[in-house]
């Protein structure tokens, strides 16, 4: 009997520091099972072999920075019949979306003798912004565990169990005594998206957010809880400026966090 | 006569986007651009007005495969600006922490990006087809490098247990003990890997090259040491700047490093070997003689063997970390709460060189200047004299043929784009 044609796979990099694309890597005991069950068509990092589109599946990494990257997506999308984003960069504009908030001709000039030779766009947007994206897997880094679950749901024809609760869910499921409670440490985790095991609170620092909004943040409780604390404004608008600096939970937390109505 | 052009536009099996631009005019080489396209991020310019605390989270972000060089150098900087010194137990977690890194690297390369070449593969799957142990070996020692990551970083990709001073919880005895099984192993499949990649078939070529690495008086570098290259180069790490420079070129969102007055240089194992195989380890220097490599290695593709090496290195001085462990008083050593507007700068050892920043901090504890070079930023110049050398000596292949070997004479020096974008597709024009 003939085997089905397995289905193709392809994994895209845009503005990032390909630790998301990593993750596939990193899958040591699984990465060649996996290969058995997806044909990996098209992953520069990995292969110099590649296979032509049209893809079953795209795990696409990083933001769109650049007037040839904004081609290029729809690009990808066209190849793609489902399309997922991975990590912070791809589905919240990553840290280079700092760029966003400042004028990035000064940028430029800060880091480069010769602003001149340097293609960019002013800001760092994420993928859904340029195209339909079919599901996102978060992070900075994205979970392997999610990676593996998102890839097994695919072959399987299931949905994805990737909850949105908090890392307060996942913190408490570890059984981690609460650092806010016990020592006073401002964290995240009540409007962070669980995934990355609460490992921030399990090695006594508060989480930083880098797993973006959970599905219902209570925003503003969270800033009066960061201010009790002891947090400054600019810090606290710092701590939501980060890796996720565009999710709209978390970017209307950094505006919100210097004006005067919020304290 | 004729032109030729070759190009690559996207370099496969390497970490970030590049591509390659040959220009041959009647058999001379007229111009090697090794082109990075990975869109520039700014660190640089967005680090500024950050507080010092966030530096080492945030610049891990420059590279997913070696952020603990990130959060090495960025910490020792930190606290040379603050006036802080960092000993006992916790420098040793450090560089248990960076073993890990350089073991998870240097695997990474070995099998899944660069035995591929030598083996006439395009990737670590189709690899594991025809030689199933080796991929599974190679899989096996990256995955325990990735595990002391996670016991001491809290993940391998972006940790989150680094902090100015130390770290937010440090290991008990028994987490660092219940590792030693699992580095044992991975001891023995280093020696099998050495041997390994010293059974690869290797071109005849050496390199004129200019060493540079760090170097300390009792270890092999990781956090600490000197500035020394082999053709005397000997400074501290704060003459840095006076010593090097970078330049920008117009085809490269990355800038360029030379020596002043001297040129291109070359960072990474083979430079941190010849400049200190006094200082491995008894096992890794035995399996280095035992493969047949002197203690100066100038074959860029036997870089293999010496990243083989190296996680040998890597393997033994986790063991003697952890066999000599007793936990620290504290996790970390508190930083001062006031000090004066301030400069620190600081070099480690990142699995492909040396890796250097400096900040300019506020007496309010923000950063209003960062400066950052990376290890393929360094090399970029380097690499591209080596391509120069390859094509001289190849003009008889056809384009095909030349652009495979142009690509494979890059991947010898795993170069990292992500990291040097601030940092390559081949195109080879001939005429």
């Amino acid at each position: 009997m003939p085997t089905p044609p397995r289905p193709k796979l392809a994994v895209w990099k845009f503005a990032s520091c390909d630790g998301c694309q990593l993750s596939v890597l990193d899958c040591e005991d699984e990465l060649l099972a996996l290969a058995d069950k997806v044909e990996i068509a098209n992953f520069r990092e990995a292969s110099s072999a590649v296979i032509d589109g049209p893809y079953d599946l795209s795990l696409v990494e990083g933001s769109v920075t650049t007037p040839e990257d904004e081609r290029r997506i729809k690009e990808v999308r066209a190849q793609s019949r489902v399309l997922v984003t991975i990590g912070a960069c791809a589905t919240a504009g990553g840290i280079q979306g700092l760029r966003n908030f400042a004028d990035v001709d000064e940028y430029r000039r800060v880091v480069y003798a010769h602003p001149e030779y340097i293609q960019t766009l002013a800001t760092s947007t994420p993928i859904a912004d340029h195209v339909p994206v079919d599901f996102e897997l978060r992070g900075c880094p994205i979970s392997k565990a999610q990676l593996l679950e998102l890839i097994s749901a695919y072959l399987g024809g299931r949905a994805p169990n990737l909850p949105n609760e908090s890392v307060c869910i996942e913190c408490k499921r570890r059984g981690n005594v609460c650092v806010v409670v016990a020592k006073g440490t401002p964290c995240l985790g009540p409007v962070t998206q669980a995934g990355c095991g609460a490992i921030c609170p399990s090695f006594h620092r508060g989480c930083y957010g880098c797993f973006g909004p959970q599905g219902s943040p209570n925003v503003p409780s969270m800033l009066r809880h960061l201010h009790d604390l002891g947090m400054a404004p600019p810090a606290v608008q710092r701590v939501f400026r980060t890796f996720n600096p565009l999710a709209p939970a978390f970017k209307s937390a950094s505006e919100a966090a210097t004006s005067d109505e919020e304290r | 006569m004729t032109e030729r052009t070759i190009a690559v536009d996207y370099l496969a099996r390497v970490e970030g986007e590049g591509s390659l631009k040959v220009r041959i005019h009647g058999g001379e080489v007229e111009d090697v651009a090794l082109q990075i396209f990975e869109p520039p991020r700014f660190f640089e310019a967005f680090l500024r007005g950050r507080a010092y605390t966030e530096a080492p989270d945030i610049t891990a972000r420059i590279c997913g495969i070696c952020p603990v060089a990130y959060q090495m150098s960025s910490t020792h900087a930190m606290e040379r600006a603050l006036g802080m010194k960092v000993d006992g137990p916790l420098r040793e977690l450090r560089r248990l922490l960076y073993a890990g890194e350089w073991i998870e690297s240097h695997a990474l390369h070995i099998y899944l990006l660069h035995a591929p070449d030598f083996l006439g593969y395009p990737d670590a799957v189709h690899l594991a087809k025809d030689h199933p142990e080796a991929v599974r070996r190679g899989l096996a020692l990256k995955k325990t490098g990735n595990h002391l990551m996670q016991v001491l970083g809290g993940r391998e990709i972006h940790p989150i247990n680094v902090r100015v001073g130390g770290f937010y919880r440090t290991p008990s005895v028994d987490e660092l003990l219940a590792l030693r099984p699992e580095l044992e192993r991975a001891l023995a499949l280093a020696e099998e890997t050495v041997r390994f990649a010293a059974g690869l078939e290797f071109p005849d070529v050496e390199e004129d090259y200019e060493f540079v690495a760090l170097r300390h008086e009792h270890e092999y570098p990781m956090n600490e040491g000197e500035v020394v290259s082999n053709r005397g180069v000997h400074i501290p790490m704060s003459q840095y700047e006076d010593v090097f420079e970078e330049q920008q070129v117009p085809h490269s969102t990355a800038l360029h490093s030379v020596r002043k007055e001297a040129g291109s240089y070359l960072v990474g194992p083979l430079a941190r070997y010849a400049l200190n195989f006094d200082h491995l380890g008894p096992h890794a220097q035995h399996a280095a003689k035992e493969a047949g490599l002197g203690t100066v290695v100038r074959n860029p593709y036997r870089s293999i063997v010496v990243r083989a090496v190296e996680i040998l290195y890597a393997c033994e001085e986790a063991l003697r970390i952890l066999d000599h462990y007793s936990p620290p008083p504290a996790p970390y050593v508190e930083p001062p709460s006031s000090f004066p507007a301030s400069v620190g700068m600081a070099i480690s050892e990142a699995p492909r060189g040396m890796l250097y920043h400096r900040y300019r901090l506020s007496p309010e504890g923000l950063i209003e200047e960062a400066k950052i070079v990376a290890p393929t930023s360094q090399n970029q110049k380097r690499i591209e004299d080596d391509l120069r050398h390859l094509i001289a000596r190849s003009l008889s292949l056809d384009d095909a043929g030349l652009t495979g070997a142009c690509e494979r004479a890059v991947r010898n020096h795993d170069p990292c784009i992500s990291c040097s974008t601030h940092f390559l597709a081949l195109d080879i024009e001939r005429s």
